[in-house]
């Protein structure tokens, strides 16, 4: 029951700060409603008692991404003008694309079979997560780590001052 | 006796156990959680007022001063005016600010600044909640702080309190990542995230002991994330007039004002849990009240350290202080988590014994440190010889 108030009141959250976001007009404001839109799916982790990714939640999309959008914005001249237009003449193009995506994700998920395990979640996941990661998943975990690599070095040399 | 050797957290149970004869057990979970939160938030509101004054004490001691001495005895009685005062002031908010925006950011900063306190063990047996990822929880929390101070900068419409809202972005993004990996040296020797299971882990050694280059590389970083100088660009008063809180008067400047010193009791406490032992010391296994006095000594030494730093180092240019970070602090604690990790393993391969461990440390410490002090002065030296000079590398347009 109350389980249950609190994953409404979470979602409400979510969902709620994600309209503002694309209905705001003012672009500061929708940044920040991004901002508690992500809060909203870090607390939806922590229901599902994954507090470690509730925390990565809130230390990458809080943290880095969105405090990135709110810098760029802030970096960025005229962008907010009152006058600014929200949509441009392909509008009606990506309404099209928008709702057939949505039909299709409500349709696969009611398709899919989801496996419900009905056993705890053991105590020290962590350290489970932890281990996963370095012996089943390493591949995966390693090219993430090369990506990453390459776009920091991309980053740096594209900021790079050129030297005389 | 045994019921006063542990006073504060026998009756804190005392307290359960009255509340459970007459309330649902869900009921007493929930007073009990809430008055915890009280207890902890009015101890720091009392803390911050007093640390306020304990910073313009020592501060005036070091400038040869005498400090605050007219209210009441040595000037104690000095936070409470102060804190009247700022009440009493007027709110100002300018006609052109972003007017939502400029009201919620001074409560979301103290919210940001109170929040790692749920997790924070003061004691034996005294933590709000036990999570096992505390320090992460600590370390994210602070990226609400990063977005408190960009609604700041921004909601009062002032090109002061901008470019203070984004010198202190980039101030605390740079410096968030050799935290966390000075972190990861601890986390990892200890094998936990949990703030408790760290504290439990240094009975017999401090980890300062085996990880100095962490703990000096943390006491940094955590003074530049908390604005404290000489890393407090943000609020350089004589670029920036007051940085991002420029356009704040009356208790929404109070508010920034205790997030600010809340902000610098949470890295002493952090620094003190990580590598001082928290609450450990000796008798306290049999006096478990003694705990909560030896942390808020250790925090108290830490924080008088930070205040001591502040009266006598130049603040760093920005230039300088975002070097500082990328180029020294960065690598340093990159390097030193590898090789806590290569040493860790290897002296339980071979089955150092733990002094012999803790050498090993030290070595490799010292010569990380030498290692990036050769860089540094080769770096310093080719760059005199090129005939640039050395002290000024970035140019900001």
């Amino acid at each position: 029951m109350v389980l249950q108030a609190v994953f409404m009141l979470f979602s409400a959250m979510a969902v709620g700060a994600a309209l503002a976001v694309v209905t705001n007009k003012n672009i500061f404001h929708s940044a920040l409603f991004l901002v508690v839109a992500l809060l909203g799916v870090a607390g939806l982790y922590v229901l599902l008692e994954a507090p470690f990714i509730a925390v990565v939640q809130v230390l990458i999309y809080v943290g880095a991404i969105s405090t990135l959008i709110l810098f760029a914005i802030m970096l960025t001249r005229r962008l907010m003008d009152a006058s600014e237009r929200q949509r441009n003449e392909q509008w009606f193009i990506s309404a099209i694309v928008a709702v057939g995506l949505f039909i299709v994700l409500v349709l696969s998920v009611g398709q899919v079979h989801w496996p419900v395990v009905h056993t705890d979640v053991p105590e020290n996941h962590l350290n489970r997560l932890g281990q996963d990661l370095m012996e089943h998943y390493v591949l995966p975990f390693e090219v993430t780590a090369v990506l990453l690599l390459a776009a920091l070095v991309g980053a740096i040399v594209i900021a790079r001052e050129r030297t005389r | 006796m045994a019921f006063l050797s542990d006073l504060l957290v026998n009756l804190w149970n005392w307290i359960a156990v009255q509340l459970d004869q007459f309330l649902p057990s869900w009921a007493t979970a929930l007073v009990m959680l809430f008055a915890a939160a009280v207890v902890i938030v009015v101890f720091l509101l009392l803390t911050v007022m007093f640390l306020t004054l304990l910073e313009r004490k020592v501060v005036a001691r070091i400038a040869d001063r005498i400090g605050p001495n007219r209210v009441g005895p040595f000037g104690l009685l000095q936070p409470i005016a102060d804190t009247l005062k700022l009440i009493i002031k007027e709110n100002t908010e300018p006609a052109k600010a972003d007017h939502p925006v400029f009201r919620l950011a001074p409560a979301v900063v103290a919210t940001a600044a109170l929040m790692p306190y749920a997790v924070i063990p003061f004691g034996r047996g005294m933590v709000g909640s036990d999570v096992n990822i505390g320090v992460l929880y600590v370390i994210s929390i602070s990226s609400l702080t990063v977005i408190a101070v960009l609604m700041a900068g921004w909601g009062g419409g002032n090109k002061y309190g901008v470019l203070g809202g984004m010198r202190a972005v980039a101030q605390m993004f740079s410096f968030e990542v050799p935290l966390a990996l000075s972190i990861g040296s601890v986390a990892l020797l200890t094998g936990s995230l949990s703030l408790v299971a760290i504290t439990e882990a240094q009975r017999k050694l401090w980890l300062i002991v085996a990880q100095p280059i962490a703990f000096l590389v943390y006491l940094l970083c955590g003074a530049a994330e908390a604005n404290r100088a000489p890393f407090d660009i943000p609020e350089a008063e004589s670029e920036l007039v007051a940085g991002y809180h420029v356009e704040y008067s009356g208790v929404r400047f109070a508010f920034f004002y205790m997030a600010e010193y809340i902000n610098m009791f949470t890295t002493s406490a952090m620094a003190t849990i990580l590598f001082l032992g928290g609450w450990q010391g000796p008798f306290v296994e049999r006096v478990p009240i003694l705990s909560i006095a030896y942390f808020l000594a250790k925090v108290y030494g830490l924080v008088f350290l930070m205040i001591w730093v502040r009266a006598t180092f130049p603040r760093l240019r920005i230039d300088q202080l975002l070097d500082l970070s990328w180029k020294v602090l960065l690598p340093l604690a990159l390097m030193n988590l590898l090789v806590t990790a290569v040493v860790d393993k290897v002296a339980a391969q071979v089955r150092l014994s733990s002094t012999l461990t803790i050498g090993v440390f030290w070595g490799s410490n010292l010569v990380l440190v030498g290692v990036v002090a050769l860089v540094l002065y080769l770096s310093y030296r080719r760059k005199r010889a090129r005939g640039l000079n050395p002290h000024y590398q970035i140019h900001w347009h």
